[in-house]
């Protein structure tokens, strides 16, 4: 799982209203290489939660986002290759997501969060 | 690519060793995945430099392709641990980089409209009714562009009517019909293989949400 799929989750046991961002336990993760492409990241941008984001890089120990982030630093190119680096060259193979509400662990196996839920959470 | 191309590739991807039949389990075949995805890129540019939804990925040849015809970012969604394997097992030997989730599309809490485009062979809901429009009003609430979809074309009427009226689709399109085969995979299929008619559809859902 990429830190950009992380920023779309959130927690989907019944009753829980802010069930979002999931807190990322990140156990094992692995840094792979991809083309950067500044196009899709300004497109990505204003969908993004950036607190969201940071936090997750932070669990799997990039402290190089900054806290607060506007679209003026797109215009950056070392921004961009940061925020790049954060949201798809990080894959986070085992660990969990955390509902921040219910506290609910979602396990991260092989790179594949769980989401399912047990029949009383539905 | 050339469509040539992206069918044969698809063609050597592996496929349910065990399906089962109460999630309606049928491989998605290169024929149709290849021109699904190749109509989605040539004719709507919908798929390259996008964020892509594969909705009941099973063995991942939907988001294959979606990546092979360059889509950004892949996320391959499946109820069964046993298919997203073999889905992992396709994008490694591709190399490709998809992202799986294991849950329940009903169950899916996603922010609105964060994916770009949805692409998917939902279970016809033969087995179990309603199964088909539950991913379909899903993959409308997730989608931000486009939806491209396989259905019956027997119930052609009813997919058109029930996605404008309940699913928040703001318009649907019958792009093609195509030949779906379904080789003998389960014990109540009497012949041996049964060619279905099915459509391929593109849904554009609106914008505000209406029906929760």
């Amino acid at each position: 799982m990429r830190l950009l799929t992380h920023n779309m989750l959130a927690s989907n046991v019944k009753g829980v209203t802010n069930g979002f961002p999931l807190r990322l336990e990140a156990e094992k993760w692995a840094e792979k290489e991809v083309e950067l492409n500044a196009d899709f990241l300004r497109h990505m941008f204003s969908k993004i939660e950036w607190k969201a984001l940071a936090g997750a890089a932070r669990a799997v120990g990039y402290g190089e986002l900054p806290d607060e982030a506007d679209a003026s630093m797109l215009d950056s190119e070392d921004f961009l290759r940061r925020f790049h680096h954060a949201l798809l060259e990080i894959h986070v193979e085992e660990g969990a997501l955390v509902c921040p509400e219910s506290g609910r662990r979602f396990p991260i196996n092989k790179g594949i969060p769980n989401m399912l839920l047990h029949e009383d959470e539905i | 690519m050339k469509l040539k191309q992206l069918e044969g590739l698809l063609g050597t991807l592996q496929q349910f060793s065990h399906p089962k039949v109460e999630l309606e389990q049928y491989p998605t075949g290169p024929h149709i995945a290849s021109r699904l995805l190749y109509t989605a890129e040539n004719t709507f540019g919908d798929i390259s430099g996008k964020v892509v939804a594969d909705f009941g990925c099973g063995c991942g040849t939907l988001g294959v392709a979606s990546t092979l015809v360059g889509a950004e970012q892949v996320i391959g969604i499946d109820i069964d641990p046993e298919s997203l394997e073999i889905a992992s097992i396709n994008a490694v030997e591709m190399e490709l980089d998809i992202d799986f989730i294991r849950c329940d599309i009903n169950k899916l809490r996603w922010r609105d409209h964060w994916i770009d485009t949805v692409v998917m062979n939902p279970p016809f809901g033969t087995r179990r009714k309603g199964s088909d429009m539950e991913f379909l009003a899903m993959a409308l609430k997730v989608a931000s562009g486009a939806v491209y979809s396989l259905h019956k074309t027997t119930t052609r009427d009813y997919i058109k009517r029930t996605a404008l009226r309940d699913c928040n689709a703001r318009s649907a399109e019958v792009l093609c019909q195509l030949r779906f085969d379904v080789p003998q995979l389960y014990k109540f299929h009497k012949k041996k293989e049964v060619d279905i008619a099915v459509d391929l559809w593109r849904f554009e859902p609106c914008e505000k949400i209406m029906i929760v």
